[in-house]
């Protein structure tokens, strides 16, 4: 993450400040800067928040990528003289109506969490990051245009929006996807666009204009480092959300087709069994609460830790 | 003040504009006859002729358009594919149980998550305000689907205490009362952490005042400074918040309507994407849109009365 102005000062060597002249060399910035990356590294590794929140978010990677490894059971191996089970030695996690196994199902539904997380928030961030800096950086008419635009997206309730998609084009995951992106942009973007604008008539831009880049050098070069920060923190946070409607549209039988595993479909088939077993909406309940917290937790802590400025809750 | 009035509504008929305008064209974007695929597969010949008349899909499109928004903004959005009733009168009756839920979500979160922000800020890192936070994170953390099914699974089928599908006998008040209970904690929960974090943090920052000291040092007690004085100035954050998370609330509501089996607007979506009953999905998708965007309107207009600094921002 690159420092700026404000940033550098702030975090000046002792004895600079005040009345005397600045002897500021590269190498006193270099120590300042390395010394403020130990200071963030220690205050996250000290908020217990941010250190559980990352546990579980490597807890999710990991179960996600090594479910073939990890996963006792074939996620589609029916076998029905167990179905409905409670948690067991066999089936720690039950089974559901077709004797699949619940918890070999679960590992196999993080994939397609992960998969629509990480596809979705990063192409959503990339999107936004560019039309932030556009309607920031660029002519009054274009922003207006793109506040519109953004403006027109987010009064759409999500699963609102999904669900008018979905009576077109019929439930799919590529679907689930566009949508995931589409309503994530407007949140970067308006983050993008701020901090896009706070930038524009700092020193460093304007000597950069004098010197003649190009629009595209400058928010490039300059504007998009600057502005990264944040949205990563955002991105972060956002992930939950992104996790939460894959889940819930599945869950509706409008995202992930049965028999692929998703949390949201576990939920759905547990739902319908709900006065038979408690087990299984119980077992594909958990990984989505374990999920966004701690994505959320995670995300909190960062933003402590990078950005206070960013601080909105308690 | 009128200024600002006048702006702000622009931007509201503006948005609307651009509802409308994406639900129009979400139908003919997607490859086909237009007719027939909002009818679905069950229309016969005679029912798809009818409605190309009647939607004038054989005019140029900008005249569709414009028949379509002038139709909508006289409250006439089509008729049901199968019963040809008026979509608007299916919409009314259904849309007073997604109020009620709404209302009665948003309610309960701020007699109980407002008073929790305040007592966390009166002391803070006191053990109540560590158990709030912790409190809250989870409650926000936990999607609103999963509290829908869980409160369901605990409260209805295991401890039977409440009832789980529907909304109550009509003309029985007690007895729909009894209906709303769960669907309204799920639709709130969140909303009790939002709330008592929003409310903690600004209520901290309006305690730093002067006008706070000076209130103090005159001897008044702590109850009456924080909710005589201080509240009246940090509920404001507040009241964007419940505005702007009013999306999010109708996305909670449409669950809850469907987990629970609650006919409103909603599960009205809900079955008719199912069914595939386009000019249902299409008017109710644009009246719950419409009241988002009124409530997102009513909460900055609010804000502008109350706070002169925001009235110069837009």
């Amino acid at each position: 993450m690159s420092v700026n102005r404000s940033d550098l000062n702030s975090t000046l060597p002792a004895g600079t400040a005040g009345g005397e002249p600045l002897h500021v060399t590269v190498a006193d910035v270099r120590e300042s800067a390395s010394q403020e990356r130990r200071d963030k590294l220690r205050s996250f590794l000290t908020n217990w928040q941010g250190v559980t929140g990352l546990a579980l978010v490597l807890l999710f990677f990991a179960s996600a990528i090594f479910a073939p490894w990890l996963a006792p059971y074939d996620p589609n191996a029916l076998d029905i003289p167990a179905r409905m089970s409670g948690p067991s030695w066999d089936h720690i996690a039950g089974t559901d109506q077709l004797g699949r196994d619940t918890f070999s199902r679960i590992l196999y539904g993080g994939r397609v969490a992960l998969k629509i997380a990480g596809i979705g928030v990063s192409v959503a961030l990339v999107i936004g990051l560019v039309l932030g800096m556009i309607a920031g950086y660029g002519p009054r008419w274009l922003d207006n245009l793109l506040l519109l635009l953004f403006d027109t997206v987010r009064s759409f309730p999500t699963i609102v929006l999904a669900l008018a998609t979905v009576a077109l084009t019929g439930p799919s995951l590529e679907l689930v996807l566009i949508i995931v992106i589409v309503t994530s942009i407007p949140g970067y973007a308006r983050v993008a666009r701020t901090a896009t604008m706070s930038l524009i008539n700092t020193d460093f831009i304007l000597a950069e204009r004098s010197l003649g880049a190009s629009t595209t050098r400058i928010l490039a070069h300059h504007v998009m480092p600057n502005v990264a920060g944040p949205l990563l923190i955002l991105a972060a946070m956002d992930v939950p959300v992104v996790v939460t409607v894959e889940a819930g549209l599945s869950f509706l039988g409008l995202g992930v087709l049965p028999p692929t595993a998703s949390w949201g479909t576990i939920l759905n088939e547990g739902y319908l069994v709900i006065r038979d077993t408690p087990w299984m909406v119980v077992a594909g309940g958990i990984p989505l609460i374990l999920t966004t917290l701690g994505f959320t937790f995670l995300g909190e802590a960062l933003r402590d830790v990078f950005d206070p400025r960013m601080r909105k809750g308690g | 003040m009128y200024i600002y009035l006048l702006k702000r509504l622009g931007l509201a008929v503006a948005v609307i504009g651009a509802v409308i305008l994406v639900l129009f064209s979400l139908l003919h974007l997607i490859p086909g006859d237009p007719a027939t695929i909002a009818l679905g597969p069950r229309a016969t010949p005679e029912t798809i002729a009818r409605y190309a008349a009647k939607m004038h899909l054989d005019d140029p499109i900008w005249k569709q358009l414009l028949v379509y928004a002038g139709n909508a903004l006289t409250g006439d959005l089509g008729l049901d594919v199968f019963s040809e009733r008026p979509v608007t009168a299916m919409i009314g009756e259904r849309l007073g149980f997604t109020l009620a839920l709404v209302f009665a979500g948003m309610g309960w979160a701020a007699l109980l998550g407002i008073p929790l922000g305040c007592l966390s800020a009166i002391k803070p890192n006191s053990w109540v305000d560590r158990l709030t936070g912790i409190l809250s994170v989870g409650a926000i953390a936990v999607p609103s689907f999963l509290v829908s099914i869980w409160a369901l699974l605990i409260f209805a089928v295991q401890l039977r205490w409440l009832p789980a599908i529907g909304a109550g006998e009509p003309g029985d008040f007690s007895d729909q009362v009894v209906h709303l209970v769960l669907p309204a904690f799920a639709v709130g929960l969140g909303w009790v952490g939002y709330l008592a974090r929003m409310v903690r943090a600004s209520m901290l920052e309006v305690m730093g005042e002067t006008y706070i000291r000076s209130a103090r040092a005159f001897g008044l007690r702590p109850r009456k400074i924080v909710f005589g004085y201080a509240l009246r100035v940090a509920i404001l954050p507040t009241i964007t918040l419940i505005g702007m998370g009013f999306g999010g609330l109708v996305s909670a509501a449409v669950f809850a309507e469907i987990i629970f089996s609650r006919p409103g607007i909603g599960k009205l979506i809900f079955d008719s994407v199912m069914s595939r009953n386009f000019p249902v999905v299409q008017g109710a998708v644009l009246v719950a849109t419409a009241l988002y965007i009124f409530v997102v309107l009513i909460s900055d207009l609010v804000i502008a009365w109350l706070d002169p600094r925001v009235r110069e921002s837009l």
